[in-house]
């Protein structure tokens, strides 16, 4: 272990460890959590090498205060990180908000597993994908990153750090069951290696710091507690000041500035893995574990002859947009496989606004497709 | 006026504004409303203790009493309903060095935030809560809470109250708080004592406050004034240091207990954290 | 100044006498002061604050001993003692 933390080295480990070790490697130094499968094991490696690191480890008495103690961390000066499943995301929602309000960065991961409500909850499906969006209230953006190796676990955890900690804003990483429980080779980097980028300072003396006002980026500089800073900070709608300010044009520069420093910098949050998109006619765009799967039905395709590439959303969240209006004017279809009944297929189908078809080949969840039932889907949009 | 002179002058300011945010001052809670007396012991506390006022934070929920971190010039956070103490946890266990205050009501604190009142008292995370109590949900407009005496009148209570409320003192003790203790708005000099005690506590340490509600829950019970109120807690409060908190239910226009329940000694969270990272350093981790 | 039983050192004793500031227009008028003022050197006054409340006002500027109790129990922050009078 070198001294920061970082396990640099070639291993065969688990998905949610390399969450665990990534997040180490990004410089979080605390972890709130409750134990939920298919998530526990994330806990139980922080629980082990927070201690070791100078860092922390609690678990709270539910999800709810588990989200919330990260906040608190993070307004402490540490990055900070919590994790859980559905059930535990949907308790979550309230404080995700409050971390999106007052621009708290912070990562919270969800393995996702079989739901709606308790569900299955070992086995693997991706139905929170629009709840990532949308689960808690008000007009915001977020940011949403979805791995589909181990590998790609661990450094999206550090990628979603960095995000953070730049945009001001919670990050959640929407992995599911079968990538936090596989166990592949992942490569750890020395430090020197490893970017990490932290939250800006504030540069002013603290009788002219005003904890919201920000410049050009529309994000502004952090002062932690304990600094003298003696800042107020609130979740309802607040200005410059962060008093509250219960009006209707506070409320419109705030939301204005807290959705557009996102949406603004979609080419630097973006990311896309495509293949074979020059001349294809159908695209197969699909994210996390489903991706993976449908690598043997898009190979079995083109063998056919039909002219498939593939799209792998890395970012899902936000979604990209303009990728798929361009793409719809130059292909017949896409064909979304997702574990659940349709969820990302319908911001395709949105974006695509006629030009292409969207088929989706839905699975309930509990497993992973069956590539005869892509390879069929692809045929059909072929046609 | 005749051959004295003036001593001890300062700045002519109220000494508490330089903690107070004037440009948001008068506040918004009522006329007769106890809340800005538990707030003026505890500045005055604050101001005795000692203590770097930098590494003081105040943490809040929602509520009338939810409004003071709005009003303190520290750093404070005004967070969501019931998780004030959470919030509270992870500022601490972050920085160490911080002095957290949790300063919420007793409806943001016992209800939805029960379950986290509970556990941090049973970790022993070292912060000191201020509880105001008024009886009711003040904000909403004066509906019942869990501290409404069975029998009083809310706006969600109409034909009487048909629940027991809590013991506020009894549960912060039997969840293992190392510091317990109730005063009324009214008993000003002891309430600012027990907050300094409080301050200086380590460990999870709880000071409930009683205050009048005049808008609402006192004039819907007979107590219309917040100076009735006041009258209330000076015939009805007595002092019982040290009492078994079980002892010390508030009935509905009964005997209010008050004084120093509970003061003991406990590890916290962190003393447990210190030790396991020092004996991991000692045998070269794992 | 009425007295249970006489100090045996009241000659030498000194009893202060405090300078009362009343910030009107924070006074929501609760009368917290002038009721548990021990000295009854408080009462409302006649005139009104923007708010539309009647703040205190000194009736008997002799008998204040300084105590503070007034500046404790104001809940709004609008009374306070800045300087204490003595014989130099």
């Amino acid at each position: 272990m070198s001294k920061d933390g970082i396990l640099t080295g070639e291993f065969f480990m688990m998905g949610d460890v390399a969450c665990a070790e990534g997040a180490i490697s990004a410089g979080c130094r605390f972890f709130a959590g409750y134990p939920i499968t298919p998530a526990t094991e994330i806990a139980e490696r922080m629980a082990a090498r927070m201690p070791q690191v100078g860092g922390t480890y609690i678990q709270m008495e539910d999800e709810l205060a588990s989200m919330i103690t990260v906040l608190g961390a993070s307004w402490g000066g540490v990055k900070a990180m919590t994790a859980t499943s559905g059930p535990g995301f949907s308790l979550m929602m309230e404080n995700l908000g409050l971390g999106i309000m007052t621009e708290t960065p912070c990562v919270l991961v969800n393995v996702q597993r079989g739901g709606p409500s308790t569900g299955l909850p070992t086995l693997v499906a991706q139905g929170d994908m629009m709840q990532a969006r949308w689960g808690s209230h008000g007009s915001y953006e977020i940011i949403a990153l979805v791995p589909s190796s181990p590998q790609e676990l661990f450094n999206l955890t550090i990628r979603a750090f960095n995000l953070a900690e730049k945009y001001r804003t919670p990050v959640l990483i929407m992995t599911d069951a079968e990538v936090g429980h596989m166990t592949e080779k992942v490569v750890i980097p020395p430090p020197e290696e490893i970017e990490i980028v932290s939250r800006r300072r504030p540069t002013v003396p603290p009788d002219e710091y005003l904890p919201y006002e920000a410049g050009d980026d529309l994000v502004p500089p952090m002062a932690n507690a304990g600094e003298g800073y003696r800042f107020h900070i609130t979740g309802l709608t607040h200005d410059e000041r962060g008093y509250p300010g219960m009006d209707a044009e506070t409320q419109e520069r705030l939301i204005y500035r807290l959705i557009e420093k996102i949406r603004r910098n979609r080419d630097d949050i973006i990311q896309l893995e495509e293949h074979g998109l020059e001349d294809a006619e159908v695209v197969v765009c699909s994210y996390g574990i489903a991706a993976r799967t449908a690598l043997w039905p898009v190979e079995l395709a083109r063998k056919e002859g039909i002219k498939v590439g593939t799209l792998r959303l890395i970012t899902v969240w936000p979604f990209p947009e303009e990728r798929i209006r361009r793409l719809a004017r130059e292909v017949k279809a896409f064909v979304v496989p997702e574990l659940n009944y349709g969820q990302i297929v319908l911001e395709v189908e949105r974006c695509a606004a006629g030009q292409a078809e969207a088929i989706l080949v839905r699975h309930a969840g509990g497993g992973i497709h069956n590539p005869r039932k892509v390879l069929e889907a692809i045929r059909r949009a072929a046609r | 006026m005749s051959d004295k002179q003036v001593v001890n002058l300062k700045p002519d300011r109220n000494p508490m504004d330089e903690l107070l945010r004037e440009d948001r001052l008068p506040h918004i809670w009522c006329s007769g409303c106890g809340i800005g007396v538990a707030l003026t012991c505890f500045i005055k506390a604050l101001q005795k203790s000692g203590l770097d006022l930098d590494k003081v934070a105040v943490v809040s929920g929602i509520g009338c009493t939810g409004r003071v971190a709005g009003y303190v010039k520290l750093d404070s956070f005004h967070t969501t309903h019931g998780r004030a103490i959470p919030f509270a946890t992870g500022l601490k266990l972050a920085n160490p060095e911080l002095k957290v205050v949790v300063f919420s009501g007793d409806g943001d604190l016992i209800a939805i935030g029960g379950n986290h009142l509970i556990h941090a008292a049973r970790r022993n995370v070292d912060m000191t809560i201020i509880c105001v109590n008024n009886f009711n949900y003040g904000m909403t407009g004066g509906q019942a809470g869990p501290t409404t005496p069975a029998g009083a009148i809310t706006s969600t209570s109409v034909y009487g109250c048909f629940e027991h409320p809590f013991n506020i003192p009894y549960l912060a003790a039997a969840s293992g708080a190392v510091y317990v203790a109730r005063w009324t708005a009214l008993h000003v000099r002891r309430l600012e004592k027990s907050i300094l005690e409080a301050l200086h506590k380590s460990g999870f340490s709880f000071v409930e406050v009683i205050s009048p509600c005049p808008t609402l829950y006192g004039r819907w019970n007979k107590q219309r004034t917040g100076l009735a109120q006041m009258q209330y807690y000076h015939d009805k409060g007595v002092i019982r240091h040290g009492l078994d908190p079980k002892e010390v239910d508030i009935g509905l226009h009964g005997e209010i207990v008050e004084g120093v329940f509970v003061d003991i000694e406990k590890p916290t969270f962190l003393d447990f954290c210190s030790a396991a990272l020092a004996k991991n350093a000692e045998t070269g981790g794992s | 100044m009425k007295y249970w039983r006489k100090p045996l050192d009241i000659e030498q004793l000194e009893i202060p006498r405090g300078r009362i500031r009343i910030l009107k227009e924070r006074c929501k008028g609760c009368s917290f002061c002038v009721e548990y003022c021990p000295r009854h050197v408080l009462e409302i006054s006649d005139e009104f604050n923007a708010k539309g409340y009647h703040p205190p006002r000194v009736k008997d500027e002799e008998a204040c001993v300084n105590c503070g109790l007034c500046e404790m129990l104001c809940p709004e922050f609008a009374i306070y003692l800045n300087g204490r009078e003595e014989t130099p």
